[in-house]
């Protein structure tokens, strides 16, 4: 066990776990930011993405030890009322199915836009590629994050 | 207007003895993460008045209504409250929508599966808005004392035109909750539908885009702990002893100790199906704690006496081959089929297969469990909360009113989440540790202990005669453990000599529904072979089906078919068209697939080209008949995600065992499709007419695997028989 300080959208928190306690089951189950959900446990899903610094990271292979100073954003601190552009794109398409895969997608694609304010197809496919979505939502995130990159 | 009976679902008026006594609803049960969203209306109002089972009306004539079903990625938490807001004659701006509690007194079929939730509700939803507004217009009557009939509504205002009167739902409802229920209510005319066939968002769209707790596995109990199992590695092994000395010292580890999920005496339902009779649990204050105690557990396992002993997928894949060489169980023949292949001038036979396929629903199974001496409350993502209630209830030993199951937002379907057993464990792994307690899958337990599509084989056999008539056909199909065949469908009923036959093979792989069961194989494999004897015979083959299809609507041969001809030819004509097929390669591949199942219509035309091997899917249009669109976009969605995920299974999905054990895991060994590999555009068009509704969680998913296989012919000169075709792309 050891302690933690986080800078977690913005506030800091502090945890006492097992240094090796990924930073997805410090979200969940002790800051009770649940919206970062679990998938797959290696990385292969997408389901837990989240901000490190400004680039999109799966929190579910990611130490808690291994984060330091860097600040941490999930999909509850994206913005301050569910109104950055992603999340705006997805309400206009209407994306979600199931709605389960959808906050790892749009933190992929807001880090994606982040770094690429105009991403082509290709370079959307390339982004979004460690990010299922069991429903097949895909051709509707194309297009949100599309509409998104315009605002 | 026509006017209804409401005797028919009477049971769902039973108001309650609070509003009896003056009319204000209590305080609510389940999930403040499952409440409706405030961003509509603003501040919430205080006064409830509840008007029937489905719907409130609040002073300020906000109105929430209850989604009776499971909501699994289907939407019916949108579109089942659009049925009763459009009869109840309200602003869609005005509606909140809950989930509903499990209460099979007031609703009926509060399950997820075969597509049914619309079609199967359409009627008390309907009636359900319908009274209610006719109790509204009753109390406006009363109190203006003037004829119902002449107490007209509008969006949630009660009018009396003549005198210039007006009143809101709000200002009437405490006074509507009071009115007898009506022995009989109006329905609308179709053609004055406000909301239905309108495009109205996801109810759930906001918190689901910012992250709100609303799925099963989000949650949380003051003083839950944390449950995990270590289930047998293979299908065919059962517990023989463990050591649970490590796990025990680990830190935050409560309790290690085996359950049997259920009691062999206890009699079984459908939906009790579970691959193992003893799991090895883990308890403790976190999940990561308890995945690395899991780790720590030295478990032996040991052979069970069953007839398949430690299964492989090459045998599976032999042992069909060479059943279905063998005789089998008729299950229809029209004419003389024997007669029609020996004097047939060319004989057409092909066989097709598929591999079990895991679910893989995006959130693991979970079940969150609270089980007193004297009461259970459950709470999770289930697709049938109404019979899991009385397996708990057998296994708990408790009354069944003393089980309480709250219905969570599901993370996917797919028919993994009918069979509840997850749900069970938790319940009994709660009873024995007796705390609150959320069973957590991790994705290897979710993929390995599986309720499996089943794997299938199929012969198709077609006889043509000297001139390329289809003289006779013939298909023989089965599986293990099951037969995927529906012997009454298409083509059946389109050709004189016919002749369906099954067989099944045992196994001790446990297998269950899986979107579209049957279908999403039969489908792939009837059309890719109606597509190769379209080219045997010279035939279009769009042309060539909407023949059989007006042989099976002008004279149809037997009197069971189960599929209406004109509707299935209506699909075929509007994808041809909207599609601008003409038959010779202008541009991109294209193959075709059309296919009737769970109730609606659907064909597709696919193109696909080959770039470095793989296929790229450019385009997918697809028909669709489901008679009235309730939620246009919402329909077209989960059309777009039907295609999508039928095209990921064709290509690259399959579960594969050696001894007995899967040999996928996780997702880096189990593929499924990804961004890439969707289809750039798909066009979704719905037929047009006034039929009562039919579902879609199912129907697009079977045929795209047949239009699939068909495009890839075009592109590369090579059927594909075998599922997946594409396995080791990626």
């Amino acid at each position: 066990m050891a302690n933690f300080k986080l800078k977690v959208n913005g506030k800091m928190r502090e945890v006492e776990v097992d240094p090796a306690t990924p930073l997805l089951w410090v979200l969940r189950d002790h800051l009770n930011l649940v919206g970062t959900k679990f998938g797959c446990g290696m990385a292969q899903c997408g389901a837990c993405t989240v901000h490190v610094g400004k680039f999109p990271a799966r929190s579910c292979v990611m130490p808690v030890s291994s984060i330091g100073s860097q600040s941490i954003t999930t999909i509850e601190g994206l913005s301050e009322n569910g109104d950055h552009p992603v999340q705006k794109a997805w309400l206009e398409h209407d994306v979600p199915q199931c709605g389960y895969c959808q906050a790892g997608q749009i933190m992929s694609a807001a880090a994606l836009l982040q770094s690429n304010k105009n991403p082509s197809d290709a370079e959307i496919d390339a982004a979004m590629h460690g990010n299922i979505c069991r429903c097949g939502t895909y051709t509707r995130i194309k297009k949100a994050i599309k509409t998104a990159a315009k605002q | 207007m026509t006017t209804f009976k409401t005797s028919y679902n009477r049971r769902s008026f039973i108001k309650t003895s609070a509003l009896a006594s003056g009319g204000m609803m209590l305080g609510f049960n389940w999930l403040a993460g499952c409440m409706p969203s405030r961003q509509k209306v603003g501040t919430m109002p205080k006064e409830w008045f509840e008007i029937n089972g489905f719907l409130k009306i609040s002073d300020t004539g906000v109105v929430t209504i209850m989604s009776p079903n499971p909501e699994i990625g289907q939407n019916v938490k949108t579109s089942m409250p659009m049925i009763v807001a459009e009869e109840l004659d309200v602003d869609w701006q005005q509606v909140l929508v809950e989930q509903a509690p499990l209460n099979t007194q007031l609703f009926s079929r509060q399950i997820a599966g075969g597509s049914q939730a619309i079609r199967q509700g359409w009627k008390s939803l309907r009636m359900a808005g319908a009274t209610a507004r006719q109790m509204l217009q009753q109390a406006a009557a009363n109190a203006w004392s003037v004829p119902i009939a002449e107490v007209t509504t509008e969006k949630g205002v009660l009018y009396h035109k003549s005198s210039g009167k007006s009143a809101t739902y709000g200002a009437m409802a405490s006074a509507a909750a009071l009115v007898p229920v009506p022995a009989e209510v109006a329905l609308k005319a179709i053609k004055d539908f406000k909301i239905i066939g309108t495009s109205r968002k996801n109810v759930d769209a906001h918190k689901i885009v910012t992250g709100q707790p609303l799925f099963g596995l989000d949650y949380h109990r003051e003083g839950m702990l944390i449950a995990m199992m270590v289930h047998p590695p293979a299908f065919g092994l059962k517990l023989k002893s463990y050591d649970d000395k490590e796990a025990k010292a680990m830190p935050g580890i409560k309790s290690v100790f085996t359950i049997k999920s259920y009691d062999e005496k206890d009699e079984r339902q459908w939906c009790d199906i579970s691959a193992f009779a003893e799991l090895l649990v883990v308890v403790g204050n976190s999940t990561w704690e308890v995945m690395q105690a899991k780790k720590a557990l030295k478990v032996e396992w040991e052979p069970i006496a069953s007839p398949g002993g430690l299964e492989n997928s090459d045998d599976h894949f032999v042992q069909m081959a060479k059943r279905a060489t063998q005789p089998a169980t008729l299950l229809r023949q029209d004419g003389d089929p024997e007669a029609a292949f020996k004097r047939a001038a060319k004989v057409l036979e092909r066989n097709y297969s598929a591999p079990f396929l895991a679910h893989n629903c995006m959130e693991p199974m979970n079940f969150f469990a609270n089980v007193t001496d004297d009461s259970a409350e459950l709470v999770g993502p289930v697709q049938t909360p109404e019979f899991m209630e009385k397996s708990v209830s057998t296994r708990l030993g408790l009354p069944l009113e003393k089980i309480d199951i709250q219905m969570t937002r599901m993370g996917g379907g797919f028919g993994r989440r009918l069979y509840g057993h997850f749900l069970v464990e938790a319940a009994v792994i709660s009873q024995t540790i007796k705390a609150p307690v959320k069973l957590i899958y991790s994705r290897e337990d979710d993929m390995t202990f599986g309720c499996y599509r089943p794997a299938y084989y199929v012969t198709y056999r077609a006889a043509l005669d000297a001139n390329n008539n289809l003289i006779g056909f013939h298909v023989k199909a089965g599986g293990i453990p099951e037969s995927p065949i529906a012997a009454d469908r298409f083509p059946a009923g389109a050709i004189d000599n016919y002749l369906a036959e099954e067989w099944t093979l045992d196994t001790n792989i446990t297998v269950g529904a899986f979107r579209a069961p049957a279908s999403n194989f039969i489908a792939s494999a009837e059309q890719s072979f109606l597509d190769e004897i379209a080219e045997a015979v010279g035939k279009d083959p769009i042309a060539f089906r909407l023949d059989l299809l007006k042989r099976a609507k002008e004279n149809p041969v037997g009197k069971k078919n189960d599929y209406d001809a004109a509707r299935y030819a209506g699909a075929l004509e509007l994808v041809r068209d909207k599609s601008g097929w003409t038959g010779k390669k202008t541009g991109a591949h294209r193959g075709v697939a059309a296919y009737f199942c769970h109730n609606s219509y659907v064909a597709i035309v696919l193109d696909v080209e080959m770039e470095k091997n793989k296929p790229i899917v450019k385009k997918v249009v697809c028909a669709v008949d489901c008679g009235i669109v309730i939620n246009p976009d919402a329909a077209a969605n989960l059309t777009e995600g039907g295609m999508v995920d039928g095209i990921g299974h064709a290509l690259y999905s399959g579960l594969t065992f050696k001894e007995g054990i899967p040999q996928q895991s996780n997702f880096h060994e189990y593929r499924l499709i990804r961004h890439g590999e969707a289809p750039k555009v798909i066009d979704v068009h719905f037929v047009k007419n006034d039929i009562d509704p039919t579902g879609l969680g199912e129907p697009p998913f079977p045929p795209v695997f047949g239009a699939m296989a068909n495009a890839l012919y075009q592109a590369t000169g090579k059927r594909y028989y075998n599922q997946p075709f594409f396995p080791e792309t990626t």
